[in-house]
């Protein structure tokens, strides 16, 4: 992909804690959250890129992120600091799927 | 020369059928020189969109998820943008999509996780939708009663289809320890499975066949003689399961009045919904691995799978396997080794002391479900004490966990599967084991170094050699005298053939699957326990 001259409003990182990192499931939840916002979001596996389009299930899944993966994201917009911070949350809580037991965790 | 008109096959799921055949087929990408625009695979895409949402109304739970999964994918214009470009350059748009497909498929097919590995078929079947939407041949539903011919069939197409009025299945390919297979007998929907000699292309859909799971025979033509023996086969079929129905409330008890405990074994806790608990001794076998075919469940979606079946248990035992994984299980998401020969190989607890950060998770679970109910766990593949102990060491270890963080929790009692020989054999090396269960299906085949996924050694890896029998008749002896409970979990369990036999051979509990019970509550009461 080449890199546009973009000024890029948010930056951030989070570690894929979930089991078989982003899956199916999680892919499904990740770029639905992600399509909830104008702002354009990519990720990346490395600072370096390459970056992809966080609203694309294809190339997400197509990522293939594994656990312990230290994900990149990046998002220009009006709304880039909520989308950035909706889906960091997203990965943080395992996708929702552990919610429940957060509390009891040790 | 004509086709034959009676076809063998092996046993997946016992049980008669009569009903017209349905013929479930992959689509193939036409070479008859049809060709089609963008604009009709865009429509394509429109209406295998549609489907999919459709049936995502209609599914629940893990089939639900999939089905979200390939619709999202679906609705990606990046899917499809490839193939589109090469309509526009003048490929027809079945080809250019199936090209553009393969792509796809082979990135996830060379992926070394196993997970994402798996998610290749959600793409086949991504692919195969949209050209049967393109080439105008949709989905069909299974009519009611239908016998479904297939290749292969996918435990997915399996569960859409209603078995409630009848009908079987017959695959050319496909083994009887495949999870279709299993989901077959549990449902209690006949099926053969290596029906090598058929050849799908010459049966004529509609016409009615016969389907005799329990002679393994598919009979595609039958004259008036075989459709009036059937008849009378079906007839007494029904009418025993009728007697079974009726004894369905009442206690296992053999002709000479001894009480025989009839547990289930399943795989996900939907399947008892139906069930009334009062029906049977409480589950005798829950396969763990089932709730991993989406990829490793979390600690509370576990939790939650076991607590159900607790709860509906109403103070019955209920005993939960942990993984089994390897062998003929592949699961997505588990980073299972590649091996020459997988039976041989880590698989079951093997595998889970290998990856304790998955074991883990399910120990947790475990400890925590147990104080719904009457929770017991056992280990599978355990060939050595040492693996036992260090189950059980994490076990105590979790447990210790739980307590320091204040969660509430049970250690449950710990038993372990006689499968490998050499702990069949030798049971008193296991005198920690609070319980043994024997997995028939894998003990059989082990003992007769037979693989239960080859059809052709299938007649070899035969439940009723006696070798089978004075194994299990050493293992009840050795029971009486150490007090270890033991029962028997597989399906020779439930196979009318063997009940006698394993009576005599002084088994007490046995756990099978739903749609036996009736039938082996009658099958018990028609037979002495004492030979």
């Amino acid at each position: 992909m080449t890199e546009e001259l973009i000024s890029w409003d948010v930056q951030d990182t989070v570690e894929i804690t979930h089991a078989v990192g982003l899956h199916a499931r999680p892919s499904v939840k990740f770029t639905k959250c992600a399509k909830q916002f104008q702002a354009r979001v990519e990720i990346a596996s490395e600072a370096a890129g390459p970056w992809i389009d966080a609203k694309s299930i294809v190339k997400v899944m197509g990522a293939k992120m594994p656990q312990g993966t230290l994900l990149q994201l990046r998002a220009q917009g009006a709304d880039a600091q909520e989308a950035v911070r909706s889906l960091v949350d997203l990965v943080n809580s395992d996708f929702e799927e552990a919610k429940d037991v957060s509390s009891n965790a040790v | 020369m004509s086709p034959p008109t009676q076809y063998k096959g092996l046993v997946a799921s016992a049980g008669l059928a009569r009903g017209p055949v349905f013929v479930v087929e992959a689509p193939a990408v036409s070479s008859s020189g049809t060709s089609f625009s963008a604009e009709e695979l865009q429509g394509a895409l429109l209406s295998a969109s549609t489907q999919l949402s459709e049936l995502m109304g209609s599914a629940s739970g893990e089939a639900a998820e999939i089905l979200e999964f390939q619709w999202a994918m679906l609705e990606d214009e990046s899917l499809s943008e490839g193939a589109l470009a090469q309509c526009a350059s003048g490929v027809s748009a079945d080809v250019a999509w199936s090209t553009a497909m393969q792509q796809h498929i082979e990135d996830y097919e060379q992926s070394d996780n196993a997970y994402f590995q798996a998610r290749s078929s959600d793409l086949r079947d991504i692919r195969d939708r949209v050209l049967r939407a393109l080439h105008g041949t949709e989905i069909r539903q299974v009519p009611p009663g239908a016998v479904v011919a297939a290749q292969d069939l996918t435990p997915s197409r399996f569960l859409e289809t209603d078995w409630q009025a009848g009908g079987g299945v017959v695959l050319t390919e496909g083994s009887p320890a495949s999870h279709v297979a299993m989901l077959a007998r549990a449902r209690g929907v006949p099926m053969l499975v290596g029906v090598s000699e058929l050849n799908l292309a010459d049966l004529s859909e509609g016409t009615e066949v016969l389907l005799d799971a329990d002679a393994a025979l598919l009979n595609v033509e039958p004259d008036a003689e075989a459709l009036a023996g059937f008849s009378q086969k079906l007839s007494l079929q029904e009418a025993q399961m009728a007697a079974g129905t009726a004894l369905l409330d009442q206690p296992a008890v053999s002709a000479d009045g001894v009480r025989v405990q009839v547990l289930l074994n399943i795989a996900l806790p939907e399947e008892v919904r139906t069930i009334n608990p009062d029906h049977c001794d409480g589950i005798g076998l829950m396969r763990s691995e089932f709730l991993f075919n989406d990829g490793p469940p979390s600690e509370e979606q576990q939790y939650q799978a076991y607590r159900v079946l607790l709860e509906w248990a109403q103070g019955q035992p209920v005993v939960v396997r942990t993984l089994d994984a390897g062998g003929d299980k592949p699961i997505p998401g588990l980073n299972l080794p590649s091996e020459s020969n997988p039976f041989l190989g880590v698989r079951g607890l093997r595998w889970s002391l290998k990856n304790p950060e998955v074991f883990r998770v399910q120990v947790r679970a475990l400890c925590r479900a147990a104080v719904h109910g009457a929770l017991k766990v056992m280990v599978p593949m355990i060939t050595h004490p040492s693996e036992f102990d260090e189950a059980q060491q994490l076990f105590q270890e979790v447990a210790r966990e739980l307590e320091a963080t204040q969660v509430p929790h049970r250690l449950p009692p710990l038993g372990m599967m006689i499968e490998v020989p050499a702990a069949a054999l030798a049971p008193e090396l296991f005198a920690q084991a609070e319980f043994f269960s024997i997995g028939s299906n894998d003990l059989v085949q082990y003992l007769t170094a037979s693989a239960r996924d080859l059809s052709s050694v299938a007649e070899l890896c035969d439940p009723g050699h006696p070798a089978v029998l004075k194994v299990i008749r050493e293992l009840t002896r050795f029971c009486e005298s150490s007090g270890q409970e033991l029962s028997l979990c597989g399906d020779m369990g439930s196979d009318p053939r063997y009940i006698e036999a394993l009576l005599h051979a002084g088994v007490r509990v046995l756990s099978i699957a739903p749609a036996r019970l009736g039938a082996t509550k009658l099958a018990i009461r028609n037979i002495r326990a004492q030979p």
